[in-house]
């Protein structure tokens, strides 16, 4: 190894090497419109009108409506049926941030508890939180939904909180951080300055496990904004319904899906485009302000498995 | 869980053994479900597998930080329209009047959105809109498994006159079998759990895709439906958790990816 690796290194000769640089770069060309195209177009559409959408006069998929256009549709979209989408995108709000509050203070003890301390059935309380880990989430709606209603439950906000805090990933995701980054010494000296179990927990532990904390958040935020199928189910009332849910019952007022509408209830395509943009809105932000954790953090969140 | 469980062995409180699932799985309706998760979930691994290992060895490959860094988060940014959105923003792409692409749609004899989502169509639809919002999560955790692979193996395999692509085949891809294997085990069960995208088309469609595509809306209506049968209803969602339920305990226990003590 020592003495080959001072040799000058043969490589492939250069138009194989310049084959394959173009063949990769073809591939991420062809792959970042694949991913990119769908969302440019959600960005423009709701600047258009629905002639200018369909493009009856020669518009060009890619183009700008009128800011005037966007205002319109703005307008007839938010006071479509007394202004329901607000009341969809609060319920969302409230659902998400209920759920989070609720996640990050059972998850990250738990995972601290798990990492940290020794007691009767921890690995078998490790291996059942993995399992379930793995489960999808969705496999567990309806026996959700059979066993909340026989608690009455059913219909409230608590029937879409208390299934979205339940969040396994988060409690392995805090264990694992625990347990590879955390210290017994530095736990050890506290409780010798005389530090209760609970003081080394909020004094020590948390403050360094801020990055994990945010990890948590960010996939359980994100997961049950955009969950679409417990929502579904848990709240069938208009009024209590998620973005994500109401978008979908939008549908049914539109008239290129289903032409027997009476005009007066119509949302126009262009008005959809805009209301699943809005819908996703909080999520993007989110995304693009976490652009450097998501393209590095998660890398290092994943692989430390 | 257990409730569900309780409820798929009962009628009326009483102990029943196996009717219900015998009901269920005798429901006209059950084996075509079955057949069309199960094409889609074959459709979506195989093409979920081959792309992902491949845009991760490709993204990982390049050189200039910039662009790896770029395409990396391009690729990720459409996971945050997961569910209900991007199915909203997939039945547009599949419009012919308003869909970007229709061209392409034309060029492929596709030219009224439900000839599009006609029933043999759809599996390849749901992957489409699968791959475009799961994918790059994907590739950046095969991207961070590719970095772990320590450099003086890959250092080694140049020397010895390995080009790009015999590394990838011989050192690059079997290293990442674990992560490819817990890859297609989470899809594995998460695909079986379709629920969102038919639900959506079966809205958008007018029928074209029925109300009862998958296992999951076949739990639905039979529970909600004329039948209110909520002990059919629990029986299919069992079956469907002993199923995931099966692949994850697989997963744990044989995997090894998880073993920490």
């Amino acid at each position: 190894m020592t003495a080959t690796s001072l040799r000058v290194v043969p490589s492939a000769p250069a138009p194989a090497r310049w084959l394959g640089r173009v063949l990769a770069i073809a591939v991420l060309a062809f792959f970042s419109v694949f991913f990119v195209l769908p969302l440019a177009w959600l960005l423009l559409a709701p600047t258009k009108s629905t002639t200018q959408l369909d493009g009856l006069h020669g518009e060009v998929p890619f183009s700008f409506g009128s800011f005037g256009q966007l205002a319109a549709n703005w307008e007839h979209l938010t006071h479509f049926q007394e202004s329901i989408i607000w009341t969809w995108l609060g319920n969302s709000v409230f659902y998400s941030v209920a759920a989070l509050v609720v996640t990050i203070v059972i998850t990250i003890p738990a995972g601290y508890a798990l990492a940290m301390t020794n007691f009767r059935l921890r690995r078998a309380l490790l291996i059942t939180t993995l399992m379930v880990m793995l489960i999808p989430n969705t496999a567990l709606v309806l026996p959700i939904f059979l066993e909340l209603s026989a608690i009455h439950v059913f219909g409230s906000p608590l029937a879409v909180i208390l299934p979205f805090s339940f969040f396994p990933f988060g409690v392995y995701l805090a264990y694992i951080y625990f347990s590879t980054t955390m210290s017994h010494d530095l736990l050890d000296a506290a409780r010798i300055d005389g530090a209760g179990e609970f003081k080394v927990f909020t004094r020590i532990a948390m403050p360094l496990a801020t990055p994990v904390i945010a990890l948590v958040g960010f996939f359980n935020f994100v997961g049950n904004w955009n969950n679409y199928f417990l929502p579904f189910i848990m709240e069938p009332q208009t009024q209590q319904m998620p973005i994500q849910v109401g978008l979908a019952n939008l549908i049914s007022s539109v008239e290129t899906f289903n032409p027997t509408n009476v005009a007066s209830t119509v949302i126009s395509l262009p008005q959809l485009a805009l209301a699943t943009l809005i819908s996703v809105a909080p999520v993007l932000i989110v995304f693009l302000f976490s652009q450097r954790f998501l393209v590095t953090g998660l890398t290092a969140g994943a692989t430390k498995g | 869980m257990l409730y569900a469980l309780y409820l798929s062995f009962t009628a009326n409180g009483s102990f029943v053994g196996f009717d219900n699932f015998a009901r269920v799985f005798g429901d006209f309706r059950f084996l075509p479900a079955v057949q069309h998760v199960a094409v889609f979930v074959v459709i979506w691994l195989v093409t979920l597998i081959v792309l992902v290992t491949v845009l991760a060895l490709v993204v990982h490959a390049v050189r200039a930080r910039w662009l790896s860094a770029t395409a990396r988060f391009l690729f990720y940014i459409p996971g945050a329209l997961a569910g209900a959105a991007s199915v909203m923003l997939w039945l547009f792409m599949l419009t012919p009047s308003v869909s970007p692409v229709a061209g392409l749609l034309n060029a492929l004899g596709l030219k009224t959105f439900t000839r599009i989502v006609s029933l043999e169509n759809l599996p390849v639809v749901f992957t489409i809109v699968a791959f475009w919002t799961g994918a790059g999560g994907w590739i950046i955790i095969m991207y961070g498994a590719l970095n772990t692979i320590s450099s003086d193996v890959m250092e080694a395999a140049r020397i010895d006159g390995a080009g790009p692509f015999k590394t990838a085949w011989y050192i690059q891809i079997p290293l990442m079998r674990k992560w490819i294997a817990y890859m297609a085990v989470v899809s594995l069960a998460g695909g079986t759990q379709l629920f969102a995208e038919p639900k959506i088309l079966a809205l958008a469609s007018r029928g074209v895709v029925p109300q009862e595509y998958s296992l999951n809306q076949l739990a639905y209506t039979i529970a909600f439906g004329p039948q209110a049968d909520y002990n059919g209803s629990a029986a299919i969602s069992i079956v469907l958790l002993i199923v995931a339920m099966g692949l994850s305990a697989i997963f744990v226990f044989r995997g090894g990816l998880f073993d920490r003590d």
